[in-house]
Protein backbone atom coordinates (compact mmCIF):
# COMPACT_ATOMS: atom_id res chain seq x y z
CA UNK A 1 0.00 0.00 0.00
CA UNK A 2 1.00 3.81 -0.77
CA UNK A 3 2.47 4.96 2.01
CA UNK A 4 1.64 8.93 2.89
CA UNK A 5 4.08 11.15 5.38
CA UNK A 6 1.72 13.71 7.03
CA UNK A 7 2.87 16.62 9.09
CA UNK A 8 2.33 16.95 12.79
CA UNK A 9 2.95 19.87 14.10
CA UNK A 10 4.83 22.21 14.97
CA UNK A 11 1.78 24.58 14.35
CA UNK A 12 -1.39 22.25 15.54
CA UNK A 13 -4.35 23.25 17.85
CA UNK A 14 -3.50 20.14 20.02
CA UNK A 15 -0.14 21.33 20.42
CA UNK A 16 0.68 24.41 22.99
CA UNK A 17 4.37 24.19 22.52
CA UNK A 18 6.23 23.62 18.80
CA UNK A 19 7.36 19.58 18.18
CA UNK A 20 7.14 18.62 15.03
CA UNK A 21 6.10 14.78 14.30
CA UNK A 22 6.78 13.28 10.59
CA UNK A 23 3.64 10.23 10.84
CA UNK A 24 4.27 8.08 8.25
CA UNK A 25 0.95 6.42 7.43
CA UNK A 26 -0.38 3.51 5.39
CA UNK A 27 -4.16 4.41 4.63
CA UNK A 28 -5.62 5.85 7.86
CA UNK A 29 -2.80 4.31 10.42
CA UNK A 30 0.27 5.58 11.90
CA UNK A 31 3.38 3.04 10.98
CA UNK A 32 6.15 5.31 11.67
CA UNK A 33 6.94 8.28 13.10
CA UNK A 34 10.18 10.64 12.82
CA UNK A 35 10.17 13.90 16.02
CA UNK A 36 11.59 16.96 14.45
CA UNK A 37 12.82 19.23 17.43
CA UNK A 38 14.61 23.10 17.73
CA UNK A 39 11.82 24.99 17.73
CA UNK A 40 12.24 27.16 20.80
CA UNK A 41 15.85 26.54 21.79
CA UNK A 42 16.23 29.61 24.19
CA UNK A 43 20.02 28.79 25.01
CA UNK A 44 19.47 28.97 28.32
CA UNK A 45 22.38 26.36 29.24
CA UNK A 46 25.06 28.49 27.61
CA UNK A 47 23.57 31.40 29.69
CA UNK A 48 23.87 29.73 32.40
CA UNK A 49 27.80 30.29 32.39
CA UNK A 50 28.00 34.05 31.26
CA UNK A 51 25.42 34.50 34.27
CA UNK A 52 26.34 34.74 37.44
CA UNK A 53 25.48 31.61 39.75
CA UNK A 54 23.08 33.42 41.60
CA UNK A 55 21.05 35.45 38.68
CA UNK A 56 20.79 31.93 37.19
CA UNK A 57 17.89 31.24 40.04
CA UNK A 58 15.55 33.42 38.43
CA UNK A 59 16.93 32.10 34.66
CA UNK A 60 16.04 28.34 35.79
CA UNK A 61 12.77 29.56 36.96
CA UNK A 62 12.08 30.62 33.39
CA UNK A 63 12.57 27.17 31.64
CA UNK A 64 9.13 26.21 31.85
CA UNK A 65 6.74 28.49 33.12
CA UNK A 66 4.62 25.40 35.02
CA UNK A 67 7.33 23.07 36.42
CA UNK A 68 9.27 26.78 37.13
CA UNK A 69 9.28 25.97 41.33
CA UNK A 70 11.38 22.38 40.69
CA UNK A 71 13.74 23.75 38.12
CA UNK A 72 14.87 26.24 40.23
CA UNK A 73 14.43 23.96 43.22
CA UNK A 74 16.74 21.42 41.74
CA UNK A 75 19.42 24.05 40.93
CA UNK A 76 19.26 25.31 44.23
CA UNK A 77 20.09 21.36 45.83
CA UNK A 78 22.51 21.34 43.54
CA UNK A 79 24.53 24.83 44.43
CA UNK A 80 24.01 23.92 47.82
CA UNK A 81 25.13 20.46 47.81
CA UNK A 82 28.46 22.24 45.79
CA UNK A 83 29.02 24.84 48.66
CA UNK A 84 27.67 22.17 51.71
CA UNK A 85 24.87 24.06 53.06
CA UNK A 86 22.28 22.75 55.06
CA UNK A 87 18.36 23.95 54.65
CA UNK A 88 16.63 25.03 57.40
CA UNK A 89 13.75 22.32 57.89
CA UNK A 90 10.48 24.52 57.90
CA UNK A 91 12.56 25.44 54.35
CA UNK A 92 12.50 22.20 53.29
CA UNK A 93 8.57 21.92 53.60
CA UNK A 94 7.66 25.14 52.10
CA UNK A 95 9.59 23.56 48.99
CA UNK A 96 7.38 20.47 48.94
CA UNK A 97 4.59 22.65 49.39
CA UNK A 98 5.30 24.57 46.26
CA UNK A 99 6.87 22.06 44.57
CA UNK A 100 2.96 20.27 44.79
CA UNK A 101 0.98 23.43 44.16
CA UNK A 102 3.05 23.17 40.74
CA UNK A 103 2.35 19.70 40.12
CA UNK A 104 -1.23 20.58 40.85
CA UNK A 105 -0.90 23.55 38.05
CA UNK A 106 0.14 21.57 35.89
CA UNK A 107 -1.56 17.88 36.47
CA UNK A 108 -4.87 20.75 36.51
CA UNK A 109 -3.39 22.25 33.45
CA UNK A 110 -2.60 19.13 31.31
CA UNK A 111 -5.68 17.28 32.24
CA UNK A 112 -7.21 20.47 30.46
CA UNK A 113 -5.74 20.00 27.74
CA UNK A 114 -6.39 16.43 26.66
CA UNK A 115 -9.77 17.32 27.41
CA UNK A 116 -9.30 20.10 24.88
CA UNK A 117 -7.55 17.96 22.60
CA UNK A 118 -10.91 15.52 22.77
CA UNK A 119 -13.22 18.41 21.55
CA UNK A 120 -14.54 17.83 25.48
CA UNK A 121 -14.29 21.62 25.89
CA UNK A 122 -16.77 21.73 29.25
CA UNK A 123 -14.35 19.10 30.99
CA UNK A 124 -11.57 21.70 29.82
CA UNK A 125 -13.14 24.72 31.11
CA UNK A 126 -14.23 22.99 34.51
CA UNK A 127 -10.34 21.70 34.73
CA UNK A 128 -9.09 25.29 34.30
CA UNK A 129 -11.66 26.13 37.06
CA UNK A 130 -9.83 24.14 39.19
CA UNK A 131 -6.45 25.41 38.07
CA UNK A 132 -7.48 29.23 38.51
CA UNK A 133 -7.81 28.19 42.44
CA UNK A 134 -4.30 26.62 42.65
CA UNK A 135 -3.08 29.90 41.06
CA UNK A 136 -4.08 31.39 43.58
CA UNK A 137 -3.26 30.00 45.89
CA UNK A 138 0.15 30.68 44.32
CA UNK A 139 -0.69 34.10 44.07
CA UNK A 140 -1.25 34.56 47.83
CA UNK A 141 1.64 32.30 49.14
CA UNK A 142 4.42 33.03 46.95
CA UNK A 143 3.39 36.53 44.87
CA UNK A 144 3.25 35.55 41.57
CA UNK A 145 0.61 33.31 39.67
CA UNK A 146 3.28 31.33 37.73
CA UNK A 147 6.61 31.81 38.03
CA UNK A 148 6.76 31.93 42.16
CA UNK A 149 10.43 32.81 42.35
CA UNK A 150 10.38 31.70 45.72
CA UNK A 151 13.43 29.17 46.15
CA UNK A 152 16.39 30.60 46.54
CA UNK A 153 20.25 29.26 47.43
CA UNK A 154 19.73 28.54 51.52
CA UNK A 155 16.26 28.27 51.76
CA UNK A 156 13.39 29.77 50.37
CA UNK A 157 12.10 33.73 49.85
CA UNK A 158 8.76 33.71 51.53
CA UNK A 159 7.09 32.09 54.46
CA UNK A 160 3.78 31.82 55.63
CA UNK A 161 2.04 32.67 59.02
CA UNK A 162 -0.84 31.10 60.67
CA UNK A 163 -3.63 33.03 59.23
CA UNK A 164 -1.97 32.26 55.35
CA UNK A 165 -1.51 28.62 56.67
CA UNK A 166 -4.94 28.61 57.36
CA UNK A 167 -6.59 30.13 54.45
CA UNK A 168 -4.45 27.93 51.79
CA UNK A 169 -6.09 24.96 54.04
CA UNK A 170 -9.22 26.02 53.43
CA UNK A 171 -8.18 27.03 49.27
CA UNK A 172 -7.19 23.13 49.21
CA UNK A 173 -10.15 21.49 50.82
CA UNK A 174 -12.62 23.59 48.18
CA UNK A 175 -10.37 22.28 45.71
CA UNK A 176 -10.62 18.73 46.58
CA UNK A 177 -13.95 19.73 46.73
CA UNK A 178 -14.18 21.06 43.02
CA UNK A 179 -12.18 18.28 41.83
CA UNK A 180 -13.80 15.50 43.67
CA UNK A 181 -17.72 16.57 42.22
CA UNK A 182 -16.99 17.34 38.47
CA UNK A 183 -13.63 16.17 37.71
CA UNK A 184 -11.99 12.92 38.76
CA UNK A 185 -15.20 11.46 38.19
CA UNK A 186 -15.48 12.23 34.54
CA UNK A 187 -11.73 11.01 33.53
CA UNK A 188 -12.12 7.99 35.51
CA UNK A 189 -15.69 6.50 33.89
CA UNK A 190 -16.71 9.09 31.00
CA UNK A 191 -17.13 6.62 28.24
CA UNK A 192 -15.81 10.04 25.81
CA UNK A 193 -12.54 10.04 27.33
CA UNK A 194 -12.07 6.11 27.36
CA UNK A 195 -12.60 5.48 24.00
CA UNK A 196 -10.56 8.03 23.09
CA UNK A 197 -7.78 6.68 25.52
CA UNK A 198 -8.22 3.26 26.42
CA UNK A 199 -6.07 1.34 25.17
CA UNK A 200 -4.59 4.18 22.49
CA UNK A 201 -0.76 4.33 22.75
CA UNK A 202 0.13 1.12 24.72
CA UNK A 203 3.78 1.08 25.85
CA UNK A 204 4.76 -2.07 27.86
CA UNK A 205 6.35 -2.04 30.95
CA UNK A 206 9.58 -3.81 30.02
CA UNK A 207 9.49 -1.40 26.36
CA UNK A 208 9.21 1.89 29.78
CA UNK A 209 12.10 0.23 30.75
CA UNK A 210 14.51 -0.14 28.18
CA UNK A 211 13.54 3.05 26.38
CA UNK A 212 14.18 5.56 29.86
CA UNK A 213 10.37 6.35 30.72
CA UNK A 214 10.04 8.70 33.49
CA UNK A 215 7.31 10.23 35.35
CA UNK A 216 3.63 9.35 34.84
CA UNK A 217 4.69 7.35 31.27
CA UNK A 218 7.01 5.26 33.50
CA UNK A 219 4.42 4.91 36.19
CA UNK A 220 1.46 3.91 34.05
CA UNK A 221 3.20 1.31 32.48
CA UNK A 222 3.83 -0.61 36.02
CA UNK A 223 7.30 0.95 36.76
CA UNK A 224 7.57 2.43 40.29
CA UNK A 225 10.18 5.38 39.45
CA UNK A 226 9.47 8.44 41.02
CA UNK A 227 12.32 10.91 42.22
CA UNK A 228 10.66 12.08 45.61
CA UNK A 229 11.35 8.15 46.71
CA UNK A 230 14.55 9.55 47.74
CA UNK A 231 13.48 11.81 49.68
CA UNK A 232 14.91 15.31 48.73
CA UNK A 233 13.92 18.51 50.91
CA UNK A 234 11.47 17.11 53.04
CA UNK A 235 9.79 14.31 51.06
CA UNK A 236 11.74 11.88 53.29
CA UNK A 237 10.10 13.05 56.51
CA UNK A 238 6.49 13.18 55.03
CA UNK A 239 6.61 9.82 53.57
CA UNK A 240 6.03 9.24 49.87
CA UNK A 241 4.79 6.26 47.82
CA UNK A 242 4.59 6.61 44.19
CA UNK A 243 1.24 6.33 42.42
CA UNK A 244 1.66 3.39 40.08
CA UNK A 245 -1.04 2.04 37.64
CA UNK A 246 -0.92 -1.34 35.03
CA UNK A 247 -2.59 -0.18 32.35
CA UNK A 248 0.50 0.66 29.91
CA UNK A 249 -1.78 2.86 27.93
CA UNK A 250 -3.17 6.53 27.74
CA UNK A 251 -6.06 6.08 30.19
CA UNK A 252 -3.45 4.54 32.63
CA UNK A 253 -1.76 7.89 32.07
CA UNK A 254 -5.17 10.02 32.88
CA UNK A 255 -5.66 8.07 35.79
CA UNK A 256 -2.24 7.92 37.23
CA UNK A 257 -2.38 11.71 37.16
CA UNK A 258 -5.71 12.19 38.43
CA UNK A 259 -4.73 10.30 41.18
CA UNK A 260 -1.40 12.46 41.93
CA UNK A 261 -3.74 15.48 41.61
CA UNK A 262 -4.81 14.05 45.12
CA UNK A 263 -1.90 13.02 46.28
CA UNK A 264 -0.66 16.56 45.44
CA UNK A 265 -3.10 18.00 47.51
CA UNK A 266 -2.99 15.58 50.64
CA UNK A 267 1.06 16.37 50.67
CA UNK A 268 0.55 19.99 50.69
CA UNK A 269 -1.54 19.72 53.11
CA UNK A 270 0.88 17.24 55.48
CA UNK A 271 3.60 19.75 54.86
CA UNK A 272 1.81 22.81 55.83
CA UNK A 273 0.44 20.76 59.25
CA UNK A 274 4.25 19.04 59.42
CA UNK A 275 6.20 22.16 59.09
CA UNK A 276 8.25 22.80 62.01
CA UNK A 277 9.11 26.80 63.28
CA UNK A 278 12.46 28.48 62.28
CA UNK A 279 14.31 29.74 59.58
CA UNK A 280 13.52 30.00 56.53
CA UNK A 281 16.76 30.92 54.97
CA UNK A 282 20.31 30.88 56.11
CA UNK A 283 23.27 33.04 54.47
CA UNK A 284 25.29 31.12 51.93
CA UNK A 285 28.67 32.22 51.51
CA UNK A 286 31.23 30.49 49.30
CA UNK A 287 31.18 29.82 45.11
CA UNK A 288 30.07 26.75 43.65
CA UNK A 289 33.35 24.36 43.56
CA UNK A 290 33.30 20.51 41.91
CA UNK A 291 30.62 18.59 40.16
CA UNK A 292 27.48 17.04 40.99
CA UNK A 293 24.62 15.94 39.83
CA UNK A 294 20.86 16.95 41.18
CA UNK A 295 17.76 15.42 40.57
CA UNK A 296 13.69 16.26 41.14
CA UNK A 297 10.79 15.18 40.16
CA UNK A 298 8.74 17.08 38.03
CA UNK A 299 4.99 17.21 37.09
CA UNK A 300 6.33 15.45 33.73
CA UNK A 301 9.01 13.10 35.34
CA UNK A 302 12.93 13.08 36.89
CA UNK A 303 14.56 15.93 35.69
CA UNK A 304 18.54 15.78 36.13
CA UNK A 305 21.09 18.83 36.84
CA UNK A 306 24.09 18.47 35.88
CA UNK A 307 26.46 21.59 37.73
CA UNK A 308 29.72 21.98 37.66
CA UNK A 309 31.59 24.87 39.78
CA UNK A 310 35.33 26.28 39.78
CA UNK A 311 35.38 28.44 42.83
CA UNK A 312 34.22 31.55 41.03
CA UNK A 313 30.92 33.09 40.83
CA UNK A 314 30.11 31.40 37.43
CA UNK A 315 29.25 28.15 36.57
CA UNK A 316 31.44 26.09 34.83
CA UNK A 317 28.71 24.15 32.89
CA UNK A 318 24.96 23.25 33.74
CA UNK A 319 23.41 20.93 31.63
CA UNK A 320 20.04 20.09 31.79
CA UNK A 321 17.80 16.61 30.99
CA UNK A 322 14.65 17.81 31.11
CA UNK A 323 11.71 14.85 31.50
CA UNK A 324 10.14 15.13 28.05
CA UNK A 325 13.68 15.14 26.74
CA UNK A 326 13.26 11.32 28.03
CA UNK A 327 9.50 10.56 27.40
CA UNK A 328 10.01 11.18 23.35
CA UNK A 329 11.40 7.69 22.86
CA UNK A 330 8.59 5.89 24.81
CA UNK A 331 5.96 8.45 22.35
CA UNK A 332 7.48 6.73 19.15
CA UNK A 333 7.24 3.45 20.69
CA UNK A 334 3.70 4.31 21.55
CA UNK A 335 3.13 5.33 17.95
CA UNK A 336 3.11 3.24 15.63
CA UNK A 337 -0.21 1.25 15.00
CA UNK A 338 -2.56 3.49 16.10
CA UNK A 339 -5.01 5.44 14.13
CA UNK A 340 -4.36 9.00 12.37
CA UNK A 341 -7.24 10.57 14.71
CA UNK A 342 -5.82 9.43 18.01
CA UNK A 343 -1.93 10.49 17.36
CA UNK A 344 -2.98 13.96 18.51
CA UNK A 345 -4.50 12.54 21.99
CA UNK A 346 -1.24 10.01 22.11
CA UNK A 347 0.93 12.77 21.35
CA UNK A 348 -0.57 15.03 24.64
CA UNK A 349 -0.94 12.10 26.88
CA UNK A 350 2.88 11.92 27.48
CA UNK A 351 2.10 15.55 28.44
CA UNK A 352 5.36 17.25 25.96
CA UNK A 353 7.17 20.21 27.29
CA UNK A 354 9.25 21.56 24.49
CA UNK A 355 10.20 24.91 25.91
CA UNK A 356 12.15 22.73 28.76
CA UNK A 357 12.93 19.88 26.28
CA UNK A 358 14.78 22.64 24.48
CA UNK A 359 16.42 25.03 26.99
CA UNK B 1 -20.41 13.00 28.81
CA UNK B 2 -23.01 11.23 30.65
CA UNK B 3 -20.69 12.06 33.48
CA UNK B 4 -20.19 15.84 32.93
CA UNK B 5 -24.04 16.26 32.35
CA UNK B 6 -24.31 17.30 36.24
CA UNK B 7 -21.67 19.56 36.20
CA UNK B 8 -22.85 21.28 32.94
CA UNK B 9 -26.57 21.79 34.50
CA UNK B 10 -25.12 22.72 37.71
CA UNK B 11 -22.59 25.44 35.95
CA UNK B 12 -25.95 26.48 33.44
CA UNK B 13 -27.85 27.49 36.23
CA UNK B 14 -25.56 28.89 38.21
CA UNK B 15 -23.66 32.42 37.71
CA UNK B 16 -20.48 32.41 35.88
CA UNK B 17 -17.54 32.15 37.47
CA UNK B 18 -14.99 34.40 35.21
CA UNK B 19 -15.58 37.95 35.00
CA UNK B 20 -16.27 39.87 32.24
CA UNK B 21 -12.91 42.27 31.53
CA UNK B 22 -13.08 44.88 30.64
CA UNK B 23 -16.39 45.28 31.63
CA UNK B 24 -16.65 44.10 35.16
CA UNK B 25 -13.31 45.08 37.23
CA UNK B 26 -10.77 42.08 37.88
CA UNK B 27 -9.97 41.10 41.57
CA UNK B 28 -7.67 42.62 44.00
CA UNK B 29 -4.14 41.09 43.87
CA UNK B 30 -3.53 39.44 47.24
CA UNK B 31 -1.51 41.32 49.90
CA UNK B 32 1.64 39.83 48.80
CA UNK B 33 1.80 40.66 44.90
CA UNK B 34 5.12 41.24 43.63
CA UNK B 35 4.19 44.19 41.57
CA UNK B 36 5.54 47.78 40.91
CA UNK B 37 8.52 48.67 42.03
CA UNK B 38 9.05 52.25 43.26
CA UNK B 39 12.10 54.24 44.78
CA UNK B 40 12.04 56.09 47.44
CA UNK B 41 14.69 58.56 46.82
CA UNK B 42 14.83 60.07 50.21
CA UNK B 43 16.03 56.44 51.70
CA UNK B 44 18.53 55.54 49.25
CA UNK B 45 22.33 55.80 50.01
CA UNK B 46 22.96 54.83 46.35
CA UNK B 47 25.25 51.62 48.02
CA UNK B 48 24.33 49.82 44.47
CA UNK B 49 23.67 46.51 45.85
CA UNK B 50 19.94 46.53 44.08
CA UNK B 51 22.08 46.95 40.64
CA UNK B 52 24.60 44.02 41.50
CA UNK B 53 22.05 41.52 42.29
CA UNK B 54 19.28 41.97 39.79
CA UNK B 55 19.16 39.43 37.51
CA UNK B 56 18.28 40.52 34.69
CA UNK B 57 20.41 43.77 34.94
CA UNK B 58 17.32 46.48 34.66
CA UNK B 59 19.12 49.07 37.54
CA UNK B 60 21.58 51.00 37.15
CA UNK B 61 23.20 53.05 39.65
CA UNK B 62 25.18 56.08 38.95
CA UNK B 63 27.61 57.32 41.81
CA UNK B 64 28.70 60.42 39.98
CA UNK B 65 25.00 62.07 38.81
CA UNK B 66 23.38 60.45 41.88
CA UNK B 67 20.80 58.42 39.84
CA UNK B 68 19.67 55.25 39.26
CA UNK B 69 18.23 53.78 36.32
CA UNK B 70 15.13 51.62 35.97
CA UNK B 71 14.07 49.68 33.09
CA UNK B 72 10.22 48.63 33.99
CA UNK B 73 10.80 46.39 30.76
CA UNK B 74 13.70 44.32 31.70
CA UNK B 75 11.93 43.67 35.25
CA UNK B 76 10.96 40.48 36.35
CA UNK B 77 9.67 41.35 39.55
CA UNK B 78 11.19 39.08 41.28
CA UNK B 79 12.10 40.97 44.37
CA UNK B 80 15.44 40.45 44.73
CA UNK B 81 16.34 43.95 45.14
CA UNK B 82 13.49 45.14 47.63
CA UNK B 83 14.86 42.31 49.76
CA UNK B 84 18.41 43.57 49.85
CA UNK B 85 18.35 46.87 49.81
CA UNK B 86 18.70 47.90 53.72
CA UNK B 87 17.66 51.23 53.84
CA UNK B 88 13.86 50.01 52.61
CA UNK B 89 14.47 52.43 49.45
CA UNK B 90 12.98 49.78 46.97
CA UNK B 91 9.51 49.46 47.46
CA UNK B 92 6.94 46.90 45.93
CA UNK B 93 3.46 47.32 45.23
CA UNK B 94 0.25 45.06 44.08
CA UNK B 95 -0.34 47.22 41.43
CA UNK B 96 -0.43 45.57 38.14
CA UNK B 97 2.22 46.88 35.77
CA UNK B 98 0.31 47.04 32.82
CA UNK B 99 1.15 46.88 29.28
CA UNK B 100 2.60 50.56 28.00
CA UNK B 101 2.80 52.17 23.92
CA UNK B 102 6.45 53.05 24.35
CA UNK B 103 9.53 51.40 25.86
CA UNK B 104 11.78 53.78 28.56
CA UNK B 105 13.41 53.92 31.12
CA UNK B 106 12.53 55.32 34.43
CA UNK B 107 15.76 58.20 36.41
CA UNK B 108 15.29 58.47 39.74
CA UNK B 109 17.45 61.60 41.18
CA UNK B 110 18.78 60.80 44.53
CA UNK B 111 19.32 64.00 46.50
CA UNK B 112 22.09 64.56 48.75
S1 LIG C 1 17.97 51.61 46.20
FE1 LIG C 1 18.73 50.56 48.01
S2 LIG C 1 20.12 49.00 47.23
FE2 LIG C 1 19.75 50.43 45.56
S3 LIG C 1 21.41 51.88 45.67
FE3 LIG C 1 19.71 52.75 46.85
S4 LIG C 1 20.09 52.05 48.95
FE4 LIG C 1 21.38 50.80 47.63
S1 LIG D 1 12.41 43.15 40.84
FE1 LIG D 1 14.09 41.83 40.19
S2 LIG D 1 14.33 42.27 38.01
FE2 LIG D 1 13.09 43.94 38.85
S3 LIG D 1 14.59 45.52 39.33
FE3 LIG D 1 14.29 44.31 41.20
S4 LIG D 1 15.91 42.75 41.13
FE4 LIG D 1 15.73 43.62 39.07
Amino acid sequence: MARTVIPFGPQHPVLPEPIHLKLELEDEKVIGVMPVIGYVHRGIEKAAELNTFRQNINLMDRICGICSFIHSLTYCQGIESLIGVEVPARARFLRVFWSELSRAHSHLLWLGLLADAMGFESLFMQCWRAREMVLDISEMTAGHRIIQASCTIGGVRRDMDEEMVREVEKRLIALRQLVDSSIHGVFLHDPTIRQRTAGKGVLSKDQAEVLGAVGHVARASGVAVDMRQTGYAAYGELGFEPVVETGCDSHARVVVRTRELYQSIDLMRRSLTAMPDGRILIRVDGYPVGETVSRCEQPRGEVIYYLKGNGTNHLERLKIRTPTFANIPPLLAMMPGCELADAPVIALSIDPCISCTER
Amino acid sequence: MPWMLPTILRNLLSRPVTRRYPFDDVREPFAGYKGRIDFDADRCDLCGDCARVCPSLAIEVTLESRQITYDPFKCIYCATCVEICLPRAIGQDRRYTKPALSKGVETIEVPV
